[in-house]
């Protein structure tokens, strides 16, 4: 039986399917950004309707989680772009440590932002499901939380993917490491990052707003 | 015919399930989009039969509006938006530009189940009873209000858009990466430009719909007032976000069939696209403005003025490039060696009633009589003349023109002309009178009218049935040619595109050797036309 061509026939060399497989990731980005940035003016526009009542909602999120998970992401991507540095047939166990590592803090994080989430739903700030707020603003406060959770939620989703993507590198890097791996750790990376820039802004948006004033 | 070439190197489904050749998942969704356009005309069908007659004999006003929902949502995401770019797109962008396959075959095929999967969840919310929202899903009445599969639909919606963005991601890729050597930008088939410039709308607008829609779904799941005034939400918001992807979806649904004409006319008059570069940029143009000119939908909604005049001006902007587009067809007909085929009725008829389509849009663009004309037919008219008039009747040319390359079998000229003839009178018969409807008032999404409407409204009814039938004869012809059809060469139309030069239909790995690119494209020179052609 001839051997599996190491690239697919519609590329003349590794480095034209690498590059290529490049490129779709940063296409995909451009899609992801588009997405959020939907979601992100929506929030925008009512919290420049609202202002008073989206720092008002603000200061019931729990900026201490929030940082942290802010501190928990950015090692996250520093150990996938390490990954990405070192990346060699020699480095493999060192790789897959990092990038198990690199699960690991995105797990962490998404544990972090369910309890955050428990504790928002204790203190009765679940649009939908359980809100109560007996404030003047009570309505901003609730559109607030809306896009909170929306954009969080939407963000865990991208994050789990991350995840999977990231442990499902770390097995096959494990084992004879070729560049295609190094392309797809790459590409995954790419996408990690992106998925941590994304936070960087709803941290902003979601934790800071009325905090610097009181 | 003893070489094997892609249809024949296996007869299993299993090889066309799990297909990663871009000519066969080009065919599968060609058969899926034949079965959703025929679901949505046959919606069409009973909207035209219930309008031959002032009263409600039909149906009721509640299944009317199901109806037209049910036509407005197949026919936009099911049939328009993937029509040219999942089929004749997903058959020619490698073999234009002399790749073997798309930059990512299985993120292709990947794409064809993610739409098969969002359409039958939108088929299941027909089943189930319909949605009566209109394809536009208007807070607060979708939201709050409708009491059909509003979420089941949106959810139909939100997935096939996924493999809008697939697609578009995987053609960009491949205009980028896998061009044969030789073939610089300026040298790609205009067909190609417009393919680039709806990828990357493709990419750039649907995920905005994703996000509005997943907004709406959520309002209504857990009545949070997202676009809920009474919690200060604002319904303007989602109309703003629904025609950010929109109305450059429109651009979507007309692009690619821009960019088939270019060849149609260019091979029917044997002279190259006048104007190459602009034609080309006209396409990105078109992309980029597109982008700017929502608004224009929403000029009676309560918006400010300010912002009315700006989308008013940016709507006029866009009809620039169109209009290049228009004058340098035209400018190529000009002195050329005209064959009037199947395909060049197609590009012709194509020509004239996106001219029309196009120019009732600046009308729709004037601030003072978009007042009057809001919600009437005379809109309705105005976008069928772009969507069918332009983009089904592009299709069905391409479709023509790249019929011998993908079946390997030449079809009835005699029958392709009369339906394209057919087609023509049919098309005009059916919306033309809904220009008179609308200038005189008939507003839109009624199942009931006063009677110095029906005149019109019989004419139009008359004009669908002709269309029907119309569109029913190539289901008939092409059919017959598929399996018995004269074997055709692999060059019918002495055409100099890379994708003439292999076989028809071309064999698996498209090329025998890889081409390379020596000349500028469209060369119908005397120097072409005198060399040997089918060696």
């Amino acid at each position: 039986m001839p051997e599996p061509p190491v690239f697919a026939s519609q590329y003349v060399s590794i480095p034209h399917r690498d590059h290529s497989a490049e490129l779709g990731m940063w296409v995909f980005i451009a899609t992801e950004i588009l997405l959020f940035g939907g979601l992100i003016l929506a929030y925008f526009v009512y919290r420049h309707a609202f202002p008073q009542a989206f720092a008002e909602g603000s200061q019931h999120t729990d900026i201490l989680i929030g940082t942290i998970n802010t501190a928990v992401l950015l090692t996250s991507s520093f150990l996938v772009a390490w990954a990405v540095e070192i990346f060699s047939a020699a480095t493999a166990k060192i790789v897959t440590w990092l990038l198990v590592g690199a699960a690991c803090l995105g797990l962490a994080f998404i544990a972090l932002k369910g309890i955050e989430y428990r504790k928002e739903y204790h203190e009765h700030l679940i649009p939908g499901i359980d809100f109560q707020l007996a404030r003047p603003l009570a309505n901003g406060v609730q559109l607030f939380f809306v896009f909170y959770l929306i954009a969080t939620a939407i963000h865990a989703v991208h994050m789990l993917i991350g995840i999977c993507l990231l442990l499902t590198l770390a097995i096959i890097s494990r084992r004879a490491p070729t560049t295609r791996h190094h392309t797809a750790l790459h590409s995954a990376a790419l996408y990690w990052h992106f998925v941590d820039v994304v936070w960087i802004f709803l941290f902003a948006l979601i934790y800071l707003p009325g905090r610097a004033a009181s | 015919m003893s070489e094997k070439n892609y249809l024949t190197t296996d007869y299993t489904l299993r090889s066309w399930l799990l297909t990663t050749d871009h000519k066969r998942i080009a065919i599968l969704y060609f058969a899926s989009l034949i079965f959703f356009f025929f679901i949505g005309g046959a919606a069409a069908t009973a909207i035209r039969i219930e309008l031959a007659t002032p009263q409600a004999d039909l149906v009721s006003s509640d299944i009317y509006n199901r109806l037209f929902t049910m036509h407005g949502i197949i026919m936009v995401w099911f049939f328009l938006i993937p029509s040219i770019p999942n089929t004749l797109g997903n058959f020619m962008v490698p073999l234009m530009i002399g790749a073997r396959d798309l930059a990512f075959p299985r993120l292709n095929l990947m794409s064809w189940y993610i739409f098969m999967l969002g359409g039958c969840t939108a088929l299941f919310a027909i089943l189930a009873g319909g949605i009566d929202t209109g394809w536009t899903f208007y807070t607060p009445f979708s939201s709050l209000y409708s009491n059909s599969y509003v979420i089941v639909a949106a959810a139909g919606v939100f997935i096939a858009g996924f493999s809008s963005i697939l697609t578009g991601l995987n053609f960009i890729v491949t205009i980028h990466r896998l061009r044969a050597p030789g073939l610089t930008w300026y040298r790609l088939p205009l067909f190609l430009w417009s393919l680039y410039a709806t990828s990357v709308i493709l990419v750039l607008a649907t995920p905005v719909l994703a996000i509005t829609l997943l907004l709406m779904a959520t309002e209504r799941f857990f009545g949070v007032g997202i676009f809920d005034p009474r919690i200060g939400g604002d319904p303007l918001l989602f109309q703003h976000l629904f025609w950010f992807y929109s109305h450059p979806a429109v651009y979507i649904m007309i692009l690619p069939g821009m960019g088939v004409i270019n060849e149609l006319i260019s091979c029917f008059s044997r002279k190259p696209v006048f104007g190459y570069k602009f034609v080309a940029w006209a396409s990105l143009a078109i992309a980029g403005v597109g982008f700017l000119v929502w608004g224009h939908h929403m000029f009676v909604s309560g918006q400010s003025l300010i912002a009315s005049l700006v989308f008013s001006f940016t709507s006029f902007i866009v009809a620039v490039p169109s209009a290049i587009k228009v004058f340098n067809w035209t400018a190529t007909l000009h002195k050329g060696s005209l064959r009037f085929d199947a395909p060049m009725l197609y590009a012709l008829a194509f020509i004239g009633l996106f001219t029309i389509g196009g120019l009732t849009g600046l009308f729709l663009a004037c601030l003072a009589f978009d007042v009057h004309a809001t919600d009437t037919y005379f809109v309705v008219a105005h976008f069928h003349y772009i969507m069918v008039g332009g983009m089904v009747t592009a299709y069905f040319g391409g479709l023509h023109y790249w019929w011998p390359k993908i079946t390997g079998r030449l079809y009835s000229e005699y029958w392709a002309r009369t339906a394209a003839i057919l087609i023509f009178f049919g098309f005009n018969l059916t919306f033309f009178p809904q220009f008179i409807l609308g200038a005189e008032g008939m507003p839109r999404r009624y199942h009931v009218y006063p009677p110095e409407f029906q005149v019109w409204n019989v004419l139009s009814s008359g004009g669908a049935v002709i269309l029907a039938v119309a569109y029913l004869m190539p289901l008939v012809y092409l059919g017959y040619s598929a399996f018995f059809g004269a074997r055709a060469p692999a060059n019918p139309w002495n055409a100099p595109g890379l994708e003439w030069q292999t076989s028809s239909p071309p064999p698996e790995e498209n090329f025998a050797t890889q081409p390379v690119v020596t000349r500028e494209p469209y060369q119908y020179n005397e120097a072409f036309e005198a060399e040997p052609q089918n060696a």
